[in-house]
């Protein structure tokens, strides 16, 4: 054999072997999704039952249930989407069709949202902890958590309504202005419409992820031991993280297993979402070919 | 009349629409005073060389002692260590889907990916305490049951799919005739990657590298649940340690009082943690504006 088909024989080994290590990395990444979703539902589908999901807290994990949290996080959320949404879509209104994109302040606008996009989310809970909390006696209630959260999510719909309204061809903008509509009328009769699957997707995945959120929660002084539902804005409130949060913090072996049904009723929520924007996202999609 | 009418009304609009983009505006001013307000007053009580120089991190004994360098190496330490995995498992994630993969498995894998990364990192803390703890200290027994390398196994877990997708991005940017130029001059998929793609895509994938780097210093509730609440200078994966965020969360969770020293702590731990994650912010976006190759 000559010394180049050695060489090339080891380049092709060489290609191989790391061929393998990469699809063992893959299988690795895949493998310990599966092992975590089959830990949590090992531990928690047995005490996941009707009256888990009705009852109150309590000290004796037997009969403690998780309502105050499930309703909680289902209002926060609820008030979050109100308060982001509007605010993630105007934004995004203004940045796309309305500012000057040679100002100062647009310049500012888009390094500031790149900006808090990178600022942990343990972060959003001082600011809502100093500011709304505090410095507005809010105290530790459902709407400072909701502000909190909405802050913490407006720059994902901005930057994902942005792309949504940048798809819109300018063909069909343009024919809109062509006819004398006003920019607004432009705006909700035409572009809106057309950008609302990515728009709505964009919300859902964004109100997923605060809907996971605890630090935050717990900054603004959130707990997850709570014996009542929320009736206003001002009251106290629970959420499914956070009483999460409280029985894994527990030794006994009995609040780690009912931690796990807590953790399946907010995967199953969280999955229940997720697929409603893949498949809002999918329908549009065939929708535009 | 009803020209002008409209006029003003979309005037209105328009007002109404930048009041609406100046919020995220002030959130960031929000956030900078609430943080500094309180660390003024902090530091006209602490020396800032006390705080940034000794290294005893005990702000509720009495007495008491602020020296931060123990939270910040804990939270180094979880930043190595959670590196360990996802940068390399990120990244071999990413060159398999961009160079290797099927466009079937690719279809396949992603949205797996995407669902890791969507898994709430109160789950992974779950995860981290009550799984990786336990199968940890059958082959370690010596590890504690709050350590770092449990917690930053986790942390690891949950930033891969970041360094994943970014880096793939920038891996798919690299244009095919590039691609196609080296598997024409013979060259193997092996070294096609290693030494055209990776090179080409370097400014991307090295900034999805300091963007999970950030991301595991700010994230809070897996270091909350798995890492312990005991600062330590030892940057021992085995041992107890605390970071920044699990001294914050571990504060809030108590009954301080507003106004008191302990309380500024909080804000003041938060200022450092603030800085740090914007400087690696601001490193990541460097990074990606001075190497982006442009490819006409």
């Amino acid at each position: 054999m000559t010394r180049y088909q050695k060489k090339l024989r080891m380049r092709h080994f060489y290609n191989q072997a790391f061929k393998v290590l990469l699809f063992l990395v893959i299988v690795v990444s895949l493998l310990v999704l599966v092992t975590l979703l089959f830990d949590i539902f090992r531990k928690g589908y047995q005490t996941l039952t009707w009256n888990f999901l009705t009852s109150m807290p309590s000290g004796r994990a037997a009969r403690a249930g998780i309502l105050p949290s499930l309703v909680g996080s289902l209002v926060l959320i609820a008030l979050t989407a109100l308060i982001s949404i509007p605010l993630g879509v105007g934004t995004a209104i203004y940045l796309e069709l309305y500012a000057n994109r040679r100002s100062r302040f647009f310049k500012l606008l888009q390094l500031n949202i790149a900006n808090l996009a990178g600022v942990p989310s343990i972060v959003y809970g001082i600011l809502g902890l100093a500011i709304f909390s505090q410095m507005l006696k809010l105290g530790p209630s459902l709407i400072v958590g909701s502000i909190t959260l909405s802050l913490l999510i407006l720059p994902v719909i901005i930057v994902s309504s942005s792309e949504a309204i940048k798809a819109v061809p300018s063909s069909i903008i343009d024919g809109s202005y062509a006819l004398g509509v006003t920019r607004w009328k432009t705006i909700t009769g035409v572009i809106l419409p057309m950008a609302l699957p990515g728009i709505l997707t964009g919300s859902i995945l964004a109100l997923s992820r605060a809907m996971g959120e605890a630090a935050p929660l717990i900054m603004v002084g959130a707990v997850g031991f709570v014996t009542f539902l929320p009736d206003n804005l001002l009251s106290r409130y629970s959420a499914l993280p956070l009483i999460v949060f409280n029985w894994t913090s527990r030794p006994q072996e009995a609040f780690a297993q009912i931690a796990a049904s807590g953790i399946m009723v907010m995967m199953i929520i969280l999955l229940i979402t997720n697929l409603t924007a893949i498949i809002i996202r999918n329908k549009t999609q065939s929708r535009i070919d | 009349m009803k020209k002008k009418k409209t006029y003003i009304q979309e005037s209105i609009i328009q007002v109404i629409l930048a009041l609406f983009a100046s919020i995220s505006i002030l959130t960031t001013v929000g956030i900078v005073f609430s943080l500094m307000f309180e660390s003024v007053i902090f530091f006209n009580e602490v020396s800032i060389i006390e705080f940034f120089t000794t290294i005893r991190w005990a702000p509720v004994f009495d007495p008491p002692s602020f020296g931060v360098l123990p939270l910040i190496s804990g939270t180094l330490l979880i930043a190595v260590l959670s590196s360990m995995v996802s940068l390399p498992l990120g990244l071999g994630s990413a060159i398999y889907l961009s160079e290797f993969a099927s466009s079937k498995a690719r279809k396949l894998i992603k949205p797996i990916l995407e669902l890791l990364a969507g898994v709430p990192s109160i789950v992974y803390g779950y995860f981290a305490l009550t799984f990786i703890t336990p199968l940890l200290r059958t082959f370690l027994p010596q590890t504690e049951i709050f350590n770092a390398l449990s917690a930053s196994i986790a942390v690891g877990i949950m930033t891969l799919p970041m360094v994943a997708s970014l880096s793939e991005d920038a891996m798919m940017a690299v244009p095919n005739s590039i691609r196609q130029g080296a598997y024409a001059l013979g060259s193997t998929q092996l070294e096609v990657s290693t030494h055209v793609i990776v090179p080409a895509a370097f400014s991307g994938i090295a900034s999805s590298f300091v963007l999970a780097i950030s991301r595991a210093i700010g994230e809070t509730m897996i270091v909350a649940i798995a890492a312990g609440q005991t600062p330590s200078m030892a940057l021992n994966p085995l041992g107890s340690i605390q970071t920044m965020t699990g001294f914050m969360v571990n504060m809030a969770l108590g009954d301080i009082q507003q106004g008191s020293i302990e309380f500024k702590t909080v804000f003041v731990v938060g200022m450092v943690l603030f800085v740090i994650t914007l400087i690696m912010n601001l490193i990541a976006k460097k990074i990606i504006a001075r190497n982006r190759e442009v490819y006409a």
